[in-house]
Order: structure tokens, then C-alpha cells, then sequence
């Protein structure tokens, strides 16, 4: 690797934002008037000097990306994965000259082009044909090279029958080939690309995918970022892990996704020593494992299959009767969801003699989002006394399901992703 | 092949700006050809804009100042005629204005997704401003052949007065974009001026009104200077041109255009941020 075309050194980027602060419990009217007074104050500063206003009474840095250090190779294609929120954009914007870096430096040999959206400019009143030059401009190709691709990346984008048509009249699948096969198109020395290959269908993506192969066969580079971690396996020769704005991990791919998808710190089945074994005054838990439907432990699940957390425990009373609750956990820490098994009919309430029991509460698919979650357990005796907490004893990361992100490729905010019921209507 | 090294530091002045700008001049010719496009493509209306507006103004200002105010028109020439002169280059130099003045709002989406030198958003913009006064320009000669009234040689020059206009709207164009950016509420800033400029430069009378004494003063309005011009230009000598308040004008403008990019350069980087 002794052809190093980018290079960034201690890279760091700083955003501020601002927190209406605690009110206190009860407010006089002299601090409202004063931190008001303070407020306009602050941003009368801030726009002399012509920096931006930030709402909020409080003002906090947040490091969206912090001392990140690494090289990339000629022709190599090096994935960036990280969860949600890790600084995979703002690493590629940084790198794109979208956004300036509060410190650390990079250098770049050669010719960039970047595709953080596929069909940015694209304008809805424009025929197919206007706005292959105008998407190819934008993208940074110079006419006399869109009108040589032309007639390429009309047979690639499968168009040419809509040339002359607004894009506004195009189905989504169409307008999709139409901007891929624009940028499919670029010929830079150095390609970065973000999340842009999981659209379309699965036909097209296998195209996308092959035409990817192509560029990097020709000794391009790449650095692209993806959800999709069978294409990071499959196209790339190395893998950055980002977590939190920092660069955790270089090296080869499936090491980098192994790493990536164990990064819950928990493991998705636990087994307990006969001493050691977690209990009330009525029962003890032997063990809990994750599981997927067809009951193989499952640390990876994904969004559209149902999860079970299956908990094996030894009940060594006779005539008692036990409840389980089951906690669940997102990376944030957040609790997600809790649930009791006082609807389960054969035993919930019912005594239960000696011996060994299995208590399976499964989770619908289509529910969680996602993520690396971890699970506690409270066992508990009758009328919920006697309780034992088994706290964050084992986890798993969701992952994407075939399919289940539709054209959408982005971050799915929120603590759940269920698939809710959308109906349209012409009134 | 020889190739470059670019470095990408916190604050780093772009060495090459300029050269940058002219390596991306085909972008900018492509999305001012998007602009017009866009404008142009939803029928005959957007031409028949270009066209009613001044027409209507004319009759308006003309009724107004010259018939029912009686105001002086400059020499021999018909007060139509010269209302006219005048708002040409003030429409120029308004529509310039305010689309400059939302360009970057209104692609937002480009800010945040590709790099280039983001001066070629409000430049592009003006050039839809520019095909809107080439329209007007035809009316002009519509006018002059009704009342009968041929040019001087003074109408060579009026490509100069023209860029002129361009860069009196470029300068504040480039400082409001870029506080529109930070600070939303100059959009609302901008139909104000304008409502209020249309008024105090000398579109719907003759500058040759003011009294001596002021006169060099209200040449602080740089659109005082240009519309004198283009009058100068169209009118021929029937407008003769007042030279010291012409130079003044043209100091505003070098000075708001000098202001405007200064700004504009400072806050460039920070663009992909805040929108």
C-alpha cells in the first residue's frame, strides 16, 4: 500500500448545539428577564461576527467525528460501517468538501467524485434527457463526457422509451435507474459513495452491484458506506468500523462486520453453572437463549422474522407459582419494551410441581428496529413478590431483512420500527 | 497523467477559487439553463409575466407621474418612453436581486449533497433575470417604433450598463443568500427593499427632478447611476448623464460588490451545516 490516495489525518468535526436549560422548580421572573436579556445578547454577538444562531439557553459540543486516522490505498475499496448516528456521513461529507472539518486534515491524489444521493438536482419538470445533463453536471462531468455516455447510460437505466417525458411522470423504480445509471457513469479516480446501492429492485441492485465490480476491477477506488453488509463482504478489500465519531476498527471485512455485529458486548445464549445459577426462593434460571424460528440461537435476527427469548429454568418447590418479565433494551439504553407473561394459558398462575420448565415469550417480526438490543429477566413468585432481576444477561443486533427497507435507505429513526398500515385514497 | 493533490483542512482558503469556479463554469451554465427552463416550460405564461410586468408598470407610472403629477420628462423625449428606459434596468436589477437573495434556500438539497463553489447558485440565478430583461428589451423597441423615436450612438455602450446592473445585484445578492442561509428572516427583508427602492431611485421619474444640491447624495443609490445610464444610452442626448453622481454610483457598487463576495466567501464553508 505504498500509493496512498487518501489520506486523513487526527480528522475531527465539531457541531454545536443549544438545550433549553432545567427550569428550575420554581421560576422568578427576574431570571426569565435576565436569561432572556443574556439570549438576545448572545445572538446579537453571534450575527455581528456572522456565526450562526443556535436556539436554546445552553450551548454543547458534540464531536460528530473525532481524531479519525486511516489511508486508503489505489484501487482499494474500503466499506465504512457503524451504526446509526456513528459519523459515516459526516466522514463522507468531510471527505466530499460539503462539509469543512473543525481539525485534522486530509489529503486526497486524484479526481473525486462523490454520490451521497442517487438523482441529486434531479428536477421533476424536466424530461428524462435534460436531466441526464444536468445530474451529469452536477456530479461533475463535463458535457462532451455525458454526450459520449449517453447512449450507455440510457441502455443501462432501461429509459429509453420516457427520454422525452417529464421525470415528474416516471414511476419511482424508473426515476431510480434513471439518476443510478447517471452516476453509474462517473469515471473518477476516486469514488465515494453513501448508502445509494439498496434502492431499486432486487434486479436493478444486482446490476448496480456488478456495475460497482466493474469500476473496482479497473483499479479504481471506492469508499462507500452501506447498510448491506453481504455487499460491504463481497465488494470490498477492507472495512472501517466507526462508533460514536471514532474510528474503532481497520482491516478485512468480514473481521470488521464480525466486530461490528458482536459490538452489543452480549452474547445471544447464556448457561449457567449449577452454582451460580440466578434464582428466587422457588426457582432457578438455567439458562436463556435467543432464538429464531427455527430455534437456532440467533444473534443476529432480523427486522421481519420473530425473535424468541427462550429461558430454561429448574422450579425446585412444589405446588408454586412463578412469572417471568422480560426487559428489552436498545443501545441507547433506553427500555424499549417490557412484557409479562400473565397472558400465557397453560401455567401463568397455575402451581407448578418440580422439575424443569421453558418459558418462550417471542417478539414479533416487524416490530423492533434496528440495532443491538440485551435483555433482563425478573423472575418472580406469586402476586409479583419474591421478584429476582436477571439484568442485561444476553442480546442480539437486528439487522435489515431482505426487502423490509422498500426503496427507503436511509436511518429508520425511532425506538421501534413496526410496519404500520399506510392506505391512500383519491377523494 | 498528471494528478492533483487536494488537502481538505478546517478553514483552509480555497487557493484556487477562481480557477475552481471557471473548472465548474459548465454547471453553471447547466443550472442557469435549468432555471429559464423551469421557468419557461409551464406554457406561456412565464413569457407573458416578462412581458405584462413592465408594459403595466409603464401605463401605470406614466398616468401617474407624468399625466397626473405632471413631472418633466428628459428633453423631447415621451414620458412613456423614458418610464420604460428606466424600469428596464430596475427590473433587472430587482429580479436579480431577489432570486439571488433565495437561490441557496431553494437548493438546499444540492448544498448538502455535492461540493463546488457555491457562487455559482446566485450567478446562475441572475441569468434567468437577464433572458427576462432580454424579453423587456424587445417591448423597448416595440415602444421606440411607436413613438416613432430612433436611438444615438449612445446605445453601443448599453452592454456595459447592463453588466453594471448585474453587478449592482450581484454584491447584495451574495450578502443576503448568505445571511438567508444562517438567518431566515432576510427573506422577508428583500420584497421591502425592493417595494421601497422602486420609489426612491428614479424608475417612474426623471433624476433630472432632484435639486442640484442633493443630487450627488441620492447618487448613493447605485441604481441612480445605472438607470441614468441606460437612460443616457436609449434616450441619447436627450438624457444627458450626471457625471460625478455616475462615478459615486459605480464606487457603491465596486464597494457592495467587493462587501457581498467577502461575505459570502467567509460563510461558504459553513453552508452544508446550517441549511
Amino acid at each position: 500500500m505504498s500509493d496512498v490516495v487518501i489520506r486523513a489525518e487526527g480528522l475531527g468535526k465539531k457541531y454545536i448545539i443549544g438545550h433549553e436549560t432545567r427550569r428550575e422548580s420554581y421560576t422568578a421572573l427576574r431570571d426569565v428577564i435576565a436569561r432572556g436579556a443574556q439570549n438576545i445578547l448572545r445572538k446579537a454577538r453571534d450575527m455581528v461576527h456572522g456565526r450562526p444562531i443556535i436556539e436554546g439557553d445552553e450551548l454543547e459540543e458534540v464531536w460528530a467525528l473525532r481524531n479519525v486516522n486511516f489511508e486508503v490505498g489505489r484501487g482499494e475499496v474500503v466499506g465504512i460501517i457503524g451504526r446509526n448516528g456513528a459519523g459515516k456521513s459526516t466522514l463522507l461529507k468531510t471527505l466530499s468538501r460539503i462539509t469543512d472539518p473543525s481539525e485534522g486534515r486530509v489529503s486526497i491524489k486524484g479526481r473525486v467524485a462523490s454520490l451521497l444521493e442517487v438523482g441529486t438536482g434531479f428536477h421533476p419538470e424536466l424530461t428524462g434527457r435534460e436531466n441526464i445533463f444536468l445530474n451529469g453536471a452536477i456530479l461533475g462531468m463535463a458535457r462532451t463526457e455525458i454526450k459520449r455516455k449517453f447512449d450507455e447510460i440510457v441502455a443501462f437505466a432501461e429509459v429509453a422509451k420516457f427520454l422525452d417525458t417529464p421525470v415528474k411522470r416516471y414511476s419511482s423504480g424508473m426515476y431510480v435507474r434513471l439518476a443510478f445509471a447517471v452516476a453509474a457513469h462517473l469515471d473518477p479516480d476516486i469514488l465515494i459513495i453513501d448508502e445509494v446501492l439498496a434502492v431499486g429492485d432486487a434486479q436493478f441492485q444486482q446490476k448496480c452491484l456488478q456495475k460497482m465490480e466493474g469500476v473496482a476491477s479497473q483499479g479504481r477506488t471506492i469508499l462507500f458506506v452501506s447498510h448491506n453488509l453481504p455487499s460491504i463482504q463481497s465488494l470490498c478489500t477492507r472495512a472501517i468500523l466507526l462508533d460514536h465519531g471514532k474510528l474503532t476498527a481497520v482491516g478485512a471485512p468480514h473481521t470488521i462486520i464480525q466486530q461490528y455485529l458482536g459490538g452489543g458486548h452480549f452474547e445471544a445464549q447464556r448457561q449457567w453453572p449449577a452454582s451460580k445459577r440466578p434464582k428466587n426462593a422457588v426457582a432457578e434460571i438455567a439458562s436463556i437463549a435467543i432464538r429464531d424460528q427455527q430455534n437456532a440461537i440467533a444473534s443476529n435476527p432480523t427486522t421481519d422474522q420473530p425473535v424468541s427469548i427462550a429461558i430454561d429454568y429448574i422450579v425446585n418447590q412444589p405446588d408454586v407459582a412463578l412469572g417471568l418479565t422480560v426487559l428489552l433494551y436498545n443501545e441507547r439504553h433506553e427500555l424499549v419494551l417490557s412484557s409479562i407473561n400473565n397472558h400465557e394459558p397453560q401455567w401463568y398462575g397455575r402451581s407448578m410441581s418440580r422439575g424443569s420448565y421453558r418459558t418462550i415469550c417471542t417478539i414479533p417480526g416487524h416490530l423492533l428496529n434496528d440495532g443491538g438490543y440485551s435483555v433482563s429477566i425478573i423472575l418472580f413468585g406469586r402476586n409479583f413478590a419474591d421478584a429476582h432481576t436477571v439484568e442485561e444477561c444476553v442480546g442480539f443486533t437486528v439487522i435489515d431483512g431482505p426487502g423490509v427497507r422498500g426503496d427507503y435507505f436511509g436511518e429508520f429513526k425511532g425506538a421501534i420500527r413496526p410496519l404500520l398500515d399506510w392506505k391512500t385514497e383519491q377523494l | 497523467m498528471k494528478e492533483t493533490t487536494l488537502i481538505i483542512e478546517p478553514g483552509r482558503a480555497e487557493a484556487h477559487y477562481w480557477r475552481d469556479l471557471w473548472h465548474y463554469r459548465e454547471l453553471f451554465l447547466i443550472l442557469a439553463w435549468r432555471d429559464v427552463a423551469v421557468r419557461y416550460k409551464q406554457t406561456l405564461i412565464g413569457v407573458a409575466w416578462a412581458v405584462l410586468r413592465p408594459f403595466l408598470t409603464m401605463v401605470v407610472f406614466t398616468v401617474v407621474f407624468g399625466k397626473l403629477a405632471r413631472l418633466p420628462s428628459d428633453g423631447q423625449t415621451p414620458y412613456a418612453l423614458m418610464v420604460f428606459a428606466g424600469m428596464l434596468p430596475w427590473y433587472l436589477f430587482s429580479s436579480a436581486l431577489g432570486g439571488a437573495a433565495d437561490s441557496l434556500i431553494g437548493s438546499a438539497n444540492l448544498i448538502g449533497k455535492v461540493y463546488f463553489p457555491r457562487m455559482i447558485i446566485p450567478a446562475a440565478t441572475i441569468v434567468t433575470a437577464l433572458i427576462d430583461f432580454l424579453i423587456s428589451l424587445v417591448i423597448l423597441i416595440a415602444v421606440m417604433l411607436w413613438y416613432r423615436f430612433a436611438p444615438g450612438w449612445q446605445i453601443l455602450l448599453l452592454p456595459a450598463f447592463v453588466v453594471l446592473a448585474v453587478l449592482a445585484s450581484l454584491g447584495p445578492g451574495l450578502w443576503i443568500t448568505a445571511l438567508n442561509v444562517k438567518y431566515r428572516d432576510f427573506r422577508y427583508v428583500i420584497p421591502f427593499i425592493l417595494q421601497i427602492g422602486l420609489y426612491i431611485s428614479p424608475v417612474g421619474f426623471s433624476s433630472g427632478i432632484v435639486p442640484e444640491q442633493w443630487r450627488l447624495l441620492y447618487s448613493l443609490n447605485p441604481m441612480v447611476g445605472i438607470i441614468d445610464g441606460f437612460r443616457w444610452c436609449i434616450l441619447g442626448g436627450e438624457s444627458p448623464l450626471y457625471g460625478p453622481g455616475f462615478v459615486l454610483s459605480l464606487v457603491v457598487v465596486i464597494v457592495f460588490l467587493w462587501l457581498g463576495i467577502r461575505r459570502f466567501r467567509n460563510t461558504e464553508k459553513t453552508f452544508a451545516d446550517l441549511i
